[in-house]
């Protein structure tokens, strides 16, 4: 199946991952900054806090994946589990 | 006359044909019944024209208006695609119930009173079942068995509300019916079932992903759109849509999180995008049902995309498990590139087609002032760009390198993936061709500052959650599992019940048989004992017995005269 002589491509290569990674960030830091740039419509005052997007969006998906692993311990079970 | 046939009827009847024609004729002449009636479909005029009366009643076959028209017009794109991507597919089960099922379903979408309806509905239940079928291993086939048990039942639901519904008020007109009495509480719940509402949902998590690789994508389209199509005809502006929207919207997503098959973590998607329609439902003014509507049509666009992507894989790698992928972007580039705009739309990133729709809904909530709903919104779409957005093609075509290496996808299926992914960008581009048909006159312009700044900003904090807990480890791996949901209540703890149930009442019958047995033992000797050939009454002579007893008849006689 692999191919041992072959390259690791692009994607895999270790620098490149990091350099992935501080651009996530560069990129979430410019936005967040965004929010002093421009006049904010809203609706809920909660809206004007400075990147409360970001922010919001950052600590649910956070809550989220965490408390599916915690879900996990209660709902996983074997591959085959109604098959048997 | 031709003006009164309605546009499902063109697809059911084309459909029977296919199996009496030669193999390579087939797809050609699938691919010809949605065009044609998408053209009947664009010449068609407003308002109702096909009527039968049946039974006394007037049976509307057909009902052209604008809320009709979308969802025939997206159903019919829907059905071309599909038929394009199953084009190498020679499986005449397969052809022919995808186009009996789709026609169904645009059946539905036209019609004009609730025993049509009915007829329709249970159609695409019994029409839909063949494409899980078709897999034709055990597993297909007891979801299959399962999924239509639902589906059938839905409709045995949705009649007998109907029936009794007629009997209240005398009519079978689909119009706004409102959740006011117990006849529409049933319609109510008939239309649930197939939307897939919190507890009701499991069929859907557990058929799909069973379905072949073309029967999945087709049957991902209709079914719980259609429901959608139902509810936004029958219960606008129902309060507590609200709160099952926003249900369905937030918790399948931490299912799709800890799945591992990338079917089934579509379809938990496919679930928690069917929660912001319903959600616009409930809010129910002329914004959130436009959302409701521009939601379900890119979304049968972006999930058939990501659906067809998914089956890509299946169908050259033989699995859609994410802990056997990986990688693939190497083998299947277009498909990746595919399934990463799909990925874009169904996240809702600017210039792609759900962020023109959902922000809709979204605004909607807001405006009305609903901020619960509007948080738990905000939340789900942070969720599905997780899991969606980030999950699907980053552990099918990124993440390590699994090793498999594979042909790109059948051309038929690149094209079709092609057109899809180009809908997805050119209505996100150009979202007033979309909301030019929309059922309601609605100014609302979703490139302001502040929805693409708001919006880049949910979803790249999302992505940097993902980042952050990936590079920490802290990201629960893809794992060979099944989670319970649901339909552990129906395949597990029910059948535990009964088993435990039947149990108790064969030990109470075994024990009741054994006393019976016990007492009538005991009978039997007693009468040996007295009767036998050793028995007291045994030993006289039968005569001097006969007087014994004549004479204890004569006394019992005395006792009684004298009383």
């Amino acid at each position: 199946m692999t191919n041992g002589k072959e390259q690791p491509s692009w994607f895999e290569r270790k620098e490149n991952i990091t350099r992935i990674y501080r651009g996530v960030w560069v990129i979430c830091g410019l936005l967040a900054l965004t929010d002093f740039l421009y006049h904010k419509h809203i609706v809920f005052k909660v809206e004007g806090f400075p990147a409360f997007y970001g922010l919001y969006g950052f600590i649910v998906c956070v809550g989220l994946v965490l408390g599916a692993k915690e879900l996990r311990k209660v709902l996983k079970q074997d591959e085959n589990y109604y098959d048997r | 006359m031709i003006a009164d046939l309605p546009p499902g009827l063109i697809l059911i009847i084309g459909a029977l044909v296919i199996p009496f024609l030669k193999l390579r004729l087939r797809p050609y002449f699938m691919l010809a019944l949605p065009v044609l009636s998408l053209i009947h479909l664009l010449l068609l005029p407003d308002g109702n024209q096909a009527q039968v009366d049946m039974f006394g009643h007037t049976l509307v076959f057909l009902r052209v208006d604008s809320l009709s028209f979308i969802f025939g017009l997206i159903f019919l794109i829907a059905t071309t695609l599909n038929v394009i991507y199953g084009w190498h597919e020679p499986d005449p089960v397969q052809q022919v119930s995808s186009l009996i099922y789709a026609g169904a379903g645009v059946g539905a979408v036209f019609v004009g009173d609730l025993i049509s309806l009915f007829i329709f509905w249970e159609l695409t239940a019994i029409a839909s079942v063949f494409l899980i079928w078709a897999s034709r291993n055990e597993r297909a086939f007891r979801a299959g068995m399962r999924y239509l048990v639902i589906q059938i039942g839905s409709g045995v639901i949705l009649l007998a509300g109907v029936i009794l519904h007629y009997q209240a008020t005398g009519s079978i007109a689909f119009d706004n019916l409102g959740l006011v009495s117990f006849p529409t509480a049933l319609i109510f719940i008939a239309f649930g079932i197939k939307c897939a509402f919190p507890l009701l949902h499991n069929w859907l998590q557990d058929a799909y992903p069973e379905a072949t690789v073309v029967g999945t994508v087709v049957l991902s389209a209709f079914t719980t759109k259609l429901a959608i199509y139902a509810l936004a005809r029958g219960f606008p502006g129902t309060d507590i849509l609200i709160v099952i929207g926003a249900t369905m919207a937030a918790f399948p997503i931490f299912y799709a999180v800890i799945e591992n098959d990338l079917r089934r973590v579509l379809a938990y998607s496919l679930n928690n995008q069917l929660g912001f329609m319903v959600v616009g439902i409930g809010i129910g003014t002329p914004m959130a049902l436009n959302g409701t509507v521009a939601h379900a049509f890119c979304h049968i666009l972006y999930k058939g995309l990501l659906f067809m992507s998914m089956g890509a894989v299946l169908y050259r790698t033989g699995t859609a498990k994410g802990s056997e992928l990986g990688g693939l972007w190497k083998s299947m580039p277009w498909t990746a590139s595919f399934c990463i705009v799909g990925a874009a739309s169904i996240s809702a990133f600017p210039l792609f087609s759900g962020f023109i729709s959902k922000s809709l809904i979204i605004a909607a909530a807001a405006d009305e002032g609903h901020w619960i709903t509007w948080l738990v919104l905000l939340f789900a779409s942070a969720g599905v760009f997780h899991h969606s957005g980030i999950k699907i093609p980053f552990f099918a075509f990124f993440a390590h390198d699994s090793g498999i290496r594979c042909k790109e996808a059948p051309r038929n299926m690149l094209i079709a993936m092609g057109i899809a992914a180009f809908l997805c960008i050119a209505i996100g581009v150009y979202p007033a061709a979309l909301y030019a048909i929309l059922p309601n006159q609605v100014g609302f312009e979703p490139y302001t500052t502040t929805h693409v700044i708001t919006q880049l900003q949910l979803l790249m904090f999302s992505a940097l959650a993902f980042s952050v807990l990936m590079r920490h480890g802290l990201y629960p791996p893809e794992l060979k599992s099944t989670n319970i949901d649901s339909d552990w209540i129906y395949r597990r703890a029910l059948p535990a019940l009964l088993t435990w149930a039947s149990g108790i009442i064969t030990h109470l019958h075994l024990r009741t048989l054994m006393r019976a047995q016990v007492r009538l033992q005991r009978f039997i000797t007693s009468v040996h004992r007295h009767h036998g050939p050793q028995g007291t009454l045994a030993r006289t002579w039968p005569i001097g017995s006969m007087v014994l007893w004549i004479a204890i008849m004569l006394c019992v006689m005395l006792v009684f005269y004298y009383l």
